[in-house]
């Protein structure tokens, strides 16, 4: 009950500093926490990923395998995202089966991959029919502290885009093959907070937050993706300016670490 | 993406079904078909058809879900194994769960739910047959039902998709065009101030394309909102006699 009134009063401090265009970490309304990235930190996965976002640590990796292609697609690979929000990254969670939080987030993340084609799933087949690799995007959530979203989305595009599956693993295979990608999604998360658009909401922010929207663009400027969470409301006039602010972020994301 | 091998528009744009650009599918809505619950609808939207029930508020369980501020709101979105050409293995799957979550949050929005602390109210959505489309009707369906329990709300939700077929802009998709066209947005909005409380979007829009394809899906909901109080009017007003 006390963290009820805490949470409360933290609640109408926040509201008051947004509408005066603050946060409660000194950020600008659309200014993105420090982001670090670390490629290919688990060297037995095929590619692997740890991104930072402020503190907010994913790290993903993929592994690769070989299954037979969905009966409609013969001739592609197959990618598989998976998030798990393991009870290290935050005492909200809990050990087992992934809950729904987990499930939305591997989704709208894997939505973004496929949706912008960045996959040339085609070169990943075998042999038509029989043989394709399976990629499997595992998403660990290992610091929760907010926007997920767009964490576990860097780190996955990062950890494809710097991918080879190893000739020794695989007897297919001749010599190792790195795995082509072909455009390179990056998704942006806002949220609304008495009224007010803020991109990368921290955890607290994330907690009194009314609405969250989501939008993965591509390295042309065209919206891929799309994904709003929680139970507020967004004006069209809102999703018009999270839609130009989120080609503008994506752009400065994809520059500095996807180029 | 997927391949594309057939046309999905003719030259003067005309859809497969012989629909216009936009254009709906036919919908009927009822209010109130299920004994047991509290409130309940049926909905036919072109070859979907689904059926909501709405439970409470009651006690919330397990307990320790209870929230001492409000009432919590779940829905479940549930497909039947027989509504899809190849069969569906029943329960919950990781679509349906996600689903559920959005579905959840949209109808908590009108909802007035801190009338109701430590209860739950239970929304059950079950798609019967499904063609494309079905979150949408899901949604439109469960606010129908929500109405017919009397819950206290601030409006109705209405909700319906937009896409993208040969390059063109277009309303409700059906499955083929949905799983050969470039882009899906299902959307859904409170009517009385168009707010958008669902959204979602997989595919290829451009910005201008975009705002098309969402200024055609928020004028349909506002047709399909209509429908919807016609189907509450026809329920409390028997004989549709009375107006209001």
């Amino acid at each position: 009950m006390n963290d009820d009134i805490i949470f409360e009063i933290k609640k109408d401090f926040m509201e008051k500093l947004v509408k005066q265009g603050k946060r409660i970490d000194n950020r600008e309304l659309d200014e993105f926490r420090p982001i670090k990235v670390e490629i290919n930190p688990v060297s037995v996965a095929e590619g692997s990923a740890k991104v930072s976002i402020g503190d907010t640590t994913v790290l993903v990796g993929i592994k690769a395998d070989v299954g037979t292609p969905y009966p409609d697609r013969p001739e592609d690979g197959v990618l598989i995202t998976n998030a798990e929000l393991i009870p290290m990254a935050s005492p909200d969670f809990e050990a087992g089966p992934p809950d729904q939080n987990a499930i939305e987030l591997a989704r709208v993340v894997d939505r973004g991959v496929r949706e912008s084609g960045m996959l040339n799933t085609k070169a990943l087949c075998l042999t038509p029919n029989e043989k394709v690799f399976l990629l499997f995007a595992d998403i660990h959530v290992l610091d929760y502290c907010g926007n997920l979203f767009d964490a576990s989305s860097l780190a996955t595009v990062l950890a494809l885009k710097n991918a080879v599956i190893s000739s020794d693993r695989f007897e297919e295979l001749e010599e190792d093959f790195p795995i082509e990608t072909v455009e390179t999604p990056v998704s942006v998360t806002f949220v609304k907070i008495a009224d007010v658009i803020l991109v990368d909401p921290s955890l607290e922010e994330e907690k009194v937050a009314q609405a969250r929207l989501t939008v993965t663009t591509d390295s042309q400027g065209n919206i891929r993706a799309m994904q709003k969470g929680f139970k507020g409301r967004f004006t069209v006039k809102e999703i018009d300016e999270i839609v130009e602010q989120a080609i503008k972020k994506g752009n400065e994301i994809r520059r500095q670490f996807l180029s | 993406m997927e391949e594309k091998n057939t046309m999905l528009l003719t030259e003067d744009k005309k859809r497969l079904d012989g629909r216009e650009l936009n254009e709906l599918r036919p919908i009927k809505i009822e209010a109130g078909v299920l004994k047991q619950a509290d409130g309940s609808a049926s909905l036919i939207w072109g070859k979907n058809k689904i059926l909501a029930a709405v439970y409470g508020p009651r006690e919330a369980h397990p307990r320790h879900l209870q929230d001492p501020t409000k009432a919590l709101v779940r829905c479940r979105y549930n497909m039947a194994s027989f509504s899809v050409s190849e069969r569906k293995r029943p329960g919950p799957d990781r679509r349906s769960i996600e689903i559920s979550k959005v579905l959840s949050e949209a109808l908590e929005s009108v909802i007035l739910t801190h009338q109701f602390p430590r209860t739950a109210i239970d929304i059950f959505v079950e798609v019967l047959e499904a063609e494309a489309g079905t979150r949408c009707a899901a949604l439109t369906a469960a606010s129908v039902a929500l109405a017919d329990a009397g819950i206290p709300m601030t409006d109705l939700i209405a909700a319906c998709a937009a896409g993208k077929i040969d390059g063109e802009i277009a309303l409700d998709l059906t499955k083929i065009e949905d799983n050969q066209g470039e882009a899906d947005l299902p959307l859904a909005i409170v009517p009385r101030t168009k707010e958008i409380v669902l959204l979602q979007m997989d595919g290829n829009f451009t910005p201008q394309e975009f705002k098309k394809a969402r200024d055609m899906a928020v004028e349909a909901c506002m047709k399909i909102y209509q429908l919807q109080r016609n189907a509450l009017k026809e329920r409390y007003f028997a004989g549709g006699g009375i107006d209001e």
